[in-house]
């Protein structure tokens, strides 16, 4: 059982992931990892390089096929379902390295976020809302997404995910390679949007920053959750800021 | 749908009275089915390869099934009165239309049955397996029977379904099939051209246009999406073939001889070379260049008289992708469209 650091508040069940195992070949990536988002909550996922971080992210979102354990949506069993069936069931996936569609446009991007909604009028009104987060965004609509800097791609690829309206957003690594005012911003709105109403399960090596937001964080080792608890527990935890906070 | 029903009548009207006006010069009605024919496998092929950013080098096959399927529908066909009293022309374009429709259909479904498993694969190893295939339909029909005129007419007395199955298992070797009727027009072709065009202008507009450029831009991010990408690209794959499959029924029946070896790599890679001369992704790139480079050699042979094109049509398409890899890597048109030249600049380049 992992070391637990300070007490949950209950929240009804989002996301459940129970046990689940994932393997590159002979190479175990995860060994039964579980771990529980409830409803309004965000919940950080740090660790070390090759912890096991993304295949945990990716196997939630769809994308990897876990060889045991499940994992729940809403009290549904989504277990190796495939990533596109999920975005209808209301999560999304920003993945790492962003992933924008470099040749489209950023509207062109926005609206691909909105894909399988065919409601125009809530389109236009998320549309003004990440606007309204990201006003950057609205100055480049007409731009090519390959064009933008680094931090207006991270701003574009969650602000993409949100188009489709998720209960729960899954983030993989928000700050990488960004200058620390950028991620600063992206963070506050990350906060904004949680405060709106939508759970977030975020991967972040920057365990400061993601210790920061989050209500509930795991912290991984080697393919496994080894210890778990509030932010703020983990953040005063002499272990994790030795290992992780590098002090 | 009205609106594209009337664009088709007009399109048809006007292929069918330039293939009257023309009727009489058979060197320009011979150039211009083989440009629309170009025309079509790379059009069709650009929707694979530059809109869906898959890459395949098998289309040649898929012309190559649509061609022996549509003979084989033909000619079975012809024996028949298929309207009793409507004068031979009318029948004969009915025979047609029903020749084309199987060969692009078989094609089609093909594309499908062969995209099915193998577009769970990405880049190179894609191109393998319709290489792969390519290579299957042609060694499978150079391994069928030739036809002997005597066993014909006996199967022939048997009825329709022995002699159908006779014709699917003589598709006559490597020296092909012959003497087959010559049904189409140059304006049989064209309209089928704008067909093609159309479609992919009418797909790239719609929903799923957007879908396919998405898995271009990035297959993990489309499917992130809720874009289903596999499905989309079988998808995209049949229809290119479909298309393949009544070009190569369209050549069929105005070339009057079809060989395997018609279909082979080198006709694949020839379909290749136009789309990415012409930009890939950009539908009048694909246009504009197949039709610059179907005609090249018939401007080579009158610049330079007697002298033999065909010898060195190949190493100069070689050199000619070589070249445009080196001075200009998007191609002619890169992404864009003819008919974008007029709106506003909507993406600084």
């Amino acid at each position: 059982m992992p070391e637990t650091l300070g007490t949950r508040e209950v929240k009804p069940p989002l996301l459940g992931v129970s046990g689940v195992e994932v393997r590159y070949g002979a190479i175990q990536a995860l060994r039964g990892v579980s771990l529980s988002v409830g409803q309004g909550d965000v919940v950080a996922l740090i660790g070390a390089n090759g912890a096991g971080k993304t295949s945990t992210l990716r196997a939630v979102s769809g994308m990897l096929k876990p060889t045991a354990g499940t994992v729940q949506l809403a009290g549904q069993d989504i277990t190796g379902q495939p990533a596109h069936t999920l975005v209808g069931k209301g999560m999304a996936h920003a993945p790492e390295g962003r992933g924008i569609f470099p040749n489209l446009t950023v509207l062109e991007n926005l609206e691909l976020g909105a894909y399988l909604r065919s409601d125009k009028a809530g389109i236009a009104q998320d549309l003004e809302r990440m606007y309204g987060f990201f006003p950057v965004l609205r100055e480049r609509q007409a731009q090519l997404a390959g064009t933008l800097s680094g931090g207006e791609q991270q701003m574009l690829a969650i602000s993409r995910a949100l188009m489709s309206r998720p209960k729960l957003l899954l983030l993989d690594e928000p700050s990488l390679g960004l200058a620390p005012q950028v991620t600063q911003t992206i963070f506050r709105i990350l906060r904004e949007v949680n405060a709106q109403g939508v759970s977030i399960l975020l991967v972040e090596q920057n365990a400061h920053l993601a210790l920061g937001l989050a209500h509930w964080a795991y912290v991984l080792e080697t393919g496994a959750i080894v210890m778990e608890g509030t932010g703020q527990a983990l953040l005063a935890s002499d272990d994790v800021r030795k290992a992780y906070l590098g002090e | 749908m009205l609106r594209t029903t009337s664009t088709l009548v007009v399109a048809g009207a006007a292929c069918a009275l330039a293939s009257w006006l023309f009727a009489s010069s058979q060197f320009f009605a011979l150039q211009a089915s083989l440009v629309g024919v170009a025309v079509i496998l790379a059009v069709s092929l650009n929707l694979i390869n530059g809109i869906t950013g898959q890459f395949s080098i098998g289309h040649g096959g898929f012309m190559g099934v649509g061609a022996y399927v549509g003979v084989v529908t033909s000619s079975l066909l012809t024996q028949f009165q298929l309207l009793p009293g409507a004068p031979q022309v009318v029948s004969d374009q009915l025979v047609l239309l029903i020749a084309l429709a199987t060969g692009g259909l078989a094609a089609g479904t093909m594309g499908f049955l062969v995209g099915l498993p193998s577009l769970r694969l990405k880049g190179d190893y894609l191109a393998i397996v319709t290489l792969g295939f390519g290579e299957i339909i042609r060694v499978a029909i150079q391994n069928t029977k030739e036809i002997a005129s005597d066993e014909l007419k006996l199967v022939q007395a048997q009825g329709i379904g022995a002699e159908l199955a006779y014709r699917v298992t003589h598709l006559g070797r490597a020296t092909g099939l012959s003497q087959i009727p010559q049904l189409t027009s140059f304006g049989m072709v064209w309209f089928w051209v704008f067909v093609v065009v159309m479609v992919t202008r009418r797909i790239l507009g719609s929903p799923h246009g957007r879908a396919l450029l998405a898995i271009r831009e990035d297959e993990v991010a489309a499917e992130a999406m809720g874009v289903d990408t596999t499905g989309y690209k079988v998808r995209a794959f049949a229809v290119a073939s479909f298309f393949a499959g009544v070009a190569g029924a369209l050549f069929a029946h105005f070339q009057a001889i079809i060989t395997p070896a018609q279909f082979d790599f080198v006709k694949s890679t020839e379909i290749v070379v136009f789309i990415v001369a012409g930009g890939l992704g950009s539908t009048s790139g694909a246009v504009v260049s197949a039709m610059a480079l179907t005609l090249l050699p018939e401007v080579m042979r009158s610049l330079f008289g007697g002298f033999n094109v065909e010898q060195i049509r190949k190493p100069l398409f070689g050199l000619l992708l070589v070249v445009i890899m080196l001075t200009r890597p998007q191609g002619l048109f890169g992404t864009h469209e003819l008919w974008d030249l007029g709106k506003r600049k909507k993406r600084p380049a």
